[in-house]
């Protein structure tokens, strides 16, 4: 005994916690609402999905083969990209592009920066934005739900962009995701389901979806109408990806703020750039460039949100 | 503050009894926060119980007693639990000679005991903090200004100790006469007892005292340490490089106190403590009364039989104790645990890079951003570090804890501590 004595420095015990946990648990969440996109669009969301995943996790394993470091594709991250990236997809575009999307996501979203906590930008939505930029005609062509020969429909922000207002669709539709969209973002109660495994477990606070999701709705509320204080703030919130956006992507750990302070900053500086971009922009949706602009904002914003120590003022 | 994993079920039922004891002890002279004591006995000097040994002339010490009878054979450097290795006494028992029987003092006497006589008295006892910190006790009886709130610290926050739960329901009494000479000597009349609400026998023991207001705490990690103990009870906070002095506050932690009972009411001096000896390593984990000086490795065996090798030996809790490197170290005066760990427990986890998941920010309980200074002392940038008032870490260990990256957030931050005052 006396020889081979463990030596260390304190503490001696740790939480039984890890990231591969807290990775896992995250697509487990994810899981209510990928369910509810297979359902609503048919198979073709779970081959976009898991064509998705498949390629951010083969980038990672490349990536990790190339840099000669540790193989980081147990701890789920990969996995988390890919879906979420997917969950940013029509159900109907080609099966290549959410390869090409995820392969971009990884290796220019992630890699490039130095793996896994180096990031400066959310990769999911890199790899959104630059299929957005390179295949518009896939990214805004949808199908409408529950349909068998794939006709295509607007989403309920695109129409309103365009000024017309699609018959037929209650806030209960919004809610359970009866209506054109991304796979992931169109069933608001299978997103709360999984956000709500996430709460209750500790991975994400409140402070971010809570400000993200306030500031929408009441930015959209007051000059979302011809008149001011007239806009359909609920509308706002269940349509397009702002419940997936806030609950799952606006709280990646490594691209945003670390202290509460600093994450209600964030929230509320998402939710006026979705707002901001939803009403008066180019594009009917918002969420995946305000999340972008304040993931690069998020250094500042840590700069300037330090906590208060003890003992001072 | 966090919620731990107690594991306080091994012992905290368990009643002390006292270890048995050693053929030899070995005193180091430093076991208190100061200046290292001389020895003031030879190699072949017989010794009584009791009997001082070593001491300095300064004011920041404490001297050193005998916590054997016998002789002193050698004075040479030996394992330290906190230092590595330091100059120790070495005393062989001796059965033969007369023992000292600490009997009980005239009450009467001890009634008109004035401060500077407490003081005397508990400084020539060799009594330092218990709860871990060992700073001389006789430097905070002499406060600056008058003092109003005693707050008697009686939250053992480390999971597996219970050696001040198991004190304060078998020496309630004891404890409870030592308060009230402190408060009457420092003429203090707000008491508080703060107590956690795993220690419901204390709890219990404690509230038949009209004198003391006791303050249920929560079980949060580290509720014992001073700041937290102060904020929880007053609502106030220690302003940055203050002393709870400067809100005319004293802390003394409850085996303290005992000490100083035992030094006022029975003459005796500081020679032996509570000690939990526990760990999943042990069929018979205990609380046991310890003689300063005694080697682990003595406890080890009156715990016996072992379940498994240790693969890891601490002296003090899991969050704040130190792991050892030999089982020849002594129990000293800050010794309040002693923790067998198995091979699994011991299990150093790999790092990983940090996610920014803010778990410590959330964690720290002064309100510190570890992963921030772990990514400016990793980079070597000691102003950063500073600006990131690293100087206010008090070691707790909450943020290697939570870290699911296990990242040694801790270990960069005392690093970048000492950078700081360079």
């Amino acid at each position: 005994m006396k020889n081979n004595l463990l030596v260390s420095g304190s503490p001696h015990i740790h939480k039984p916690e890890s990231i591969a946990r807290i990775m896992w648990t995250v697509v487990l969440s994810l899981v209510p609402a990928g369910i509810a996109g297979v359902i609503i669009f048919g198979l073709s969301a779970l081959w976009v999905t898991l064509l998705a995943v498949l390629a951010a996790v083969s980038t990672e394993f490349v990536f990790g083969l190339l840099t000669k470091k540790k193989i980081t594709i147990l701890d789920g991250s990969a996995v988390i990209t890919g879906i979420l990236l997917a969950f940013n997809l029509p159900s109907n575009v080609p099966l290549w592009l959410p390869v090409v999307g995820a392969v971009f996501s990884i290796a220019i979203g992630k890699q490039v920066f130095g793996g896994l906590g180096q990031n400066i930008f959310n990769p999911a939505l890199v790899g959104r934005v630059f299929l957005m930029a390179s295949w518009p005609k896939y990214m805004t062509t949808f199908v409408k739900p529950f349909s068998i020969d794939a006709v295509t429909s607007a989403t309920p922000l695109a129409a309103l962009k365009e000024g017309k207002i699609i018959e037929h669709l209650s806030y209960l539709d919004l809610f359970l995701g009866k209506h054109g969209g991304c796979i992931g973002e169109v069933c608001i109660l299978a997103l709360l389901i999984g956000a709500a495994i996430l709460l209750i477990k500790g991975y994400i606070s409140w402070h971010i979806p809570v400000t993200y999701i306030f500031t929408t709705a009441l930015f959209t509320y007051i000059f979302g109408a011809k008149t001011l204080f007239a806009g359909d703030w609920l509308f706002h919130i269940l349509s397009g990806g702002l419940i997936l956006g806030a609950f799952f992507m606006a709280t990646d750990y490594v691209a945003t703020p670390l202290t509460a302070q600093g994450q209600l900053i964030f929230g509320v500086g998402c939710g006026l750039l979705t707002a901001i971009i939803r009403l008066w922009g180019g594009y009917p949706e918002g969420v995946a460039y305000a999340i972008l602009m304040m993931n690069g904002a998020t250094p500042f914003i840590d700069r300037y949100t330090k906590n208060r120590i003890y003992g001072t003022k | 503050m966090v919620r731990l994993a107690e594991n306080k079920h091994f012992t905290e039922d368990v009643e002390s009894v006292k270890a048995p004891i050693p053929a030899r002890v070995y005193l180091p002279l430093i076991q208190h926060l100061g200046k290292i004591c001389n020895p003031i006995v030879k190699i072949g000097d017989v010794v009584t119980l009791g009997q001082k040994i070593a001491e300095i002339d300064a004011h920041v010490s404490s001297p050193i007693h005998a916590s054997i009878a016998g002789k002193v054979v050698a004075i040479q450097d030996w394992p330290h639990p906190v230092l590595g290795r330091a100059k120790a006494i070495v005393i062989e028992g001796d059965t033969e000679i007369n023992l000292p029987s600490f009997q009980l003092k005239n009450h009467q006497e001890i009634d008109l005991l004035s401060l500077e006589q407490l003081r005397k008295i508990v400084f020539a006892a060799g009594i330092v903090g218990l709860g871990g910190a060992s700073f001389p006790t006789h430097i905070k009886l002499n406060p600056p200004q008058p003092l109003n709130i005693l707050i008697i610290n009686g939250a053992e926050c480390e999971p597996y100790l219970t050696a001040d739960a198991r004190l304060m329901v078998e020496k309630t009494d004891q404890i409870a006469q030592g308060i009230l000479l402190v408060a009457r000597c420092l003429g203090v009349k707000d008491i508080y007892i703060g107590i956690e609400d795993n220690k419901p026998l204390a709890i219990e023991a404690f509230k038949k005292f009209p004198e003391f207001k006791v303050k249920v705490l929560k079980s949060d990690y580290p509720q014992g340490g001073e700041k937290q103990l102060i904020q929880n009870i007053l609502g106030k906070e220690i302003g940055r490089g203050k002393l709870p002095f400067d809100l005319g506050v004293l802390v003394q932690n409850v085996a303290t106190i005992y000490a100083i009972y035992e030094a006022v009411y029975r003459s005796k001096p500081l020679i032996e403590r509570l000690v939990t000896v526990t760990g999943s390593c042990l069929e018979h984990p205990k609380n046991l009364w310890v003689r300063l000086g005694t080697p682990i490795k003595n406890l080890i065996e009156f715990c016996a039989p072992l379940k498994e090798a240790p693969a890891k030996i601490i002296i003090g809790g899991p969050m704040m104790g130190i792991a050892q490197y030999t089982d020849e170290v002594p129990i000293i005066k800050s010794s309040g645990g002693l923790l067998l760990f198995n091979k699994k427990e011991a299990q150093l986890l790999e790092e990983d890079p940090c996610i920014r998941c803010a778990a410590c920010v959330r964690g720290c309980p002064v309100g510190l951003m570890p992963c921030q200074i772990n990514l400016a002392a990793e980079k070597s940038l000691w102003n950063l570090t500073k600006d990131y008032g690293a100087s206010d870490c008090i070691e707790c260990g909450i943020c290697n804890y939570v870290c699911p990256s296990n990242r040694r957030l801790l270990q960069t931050i005392k690093q970048a501590k000492l950078e700081g005052v360079k």
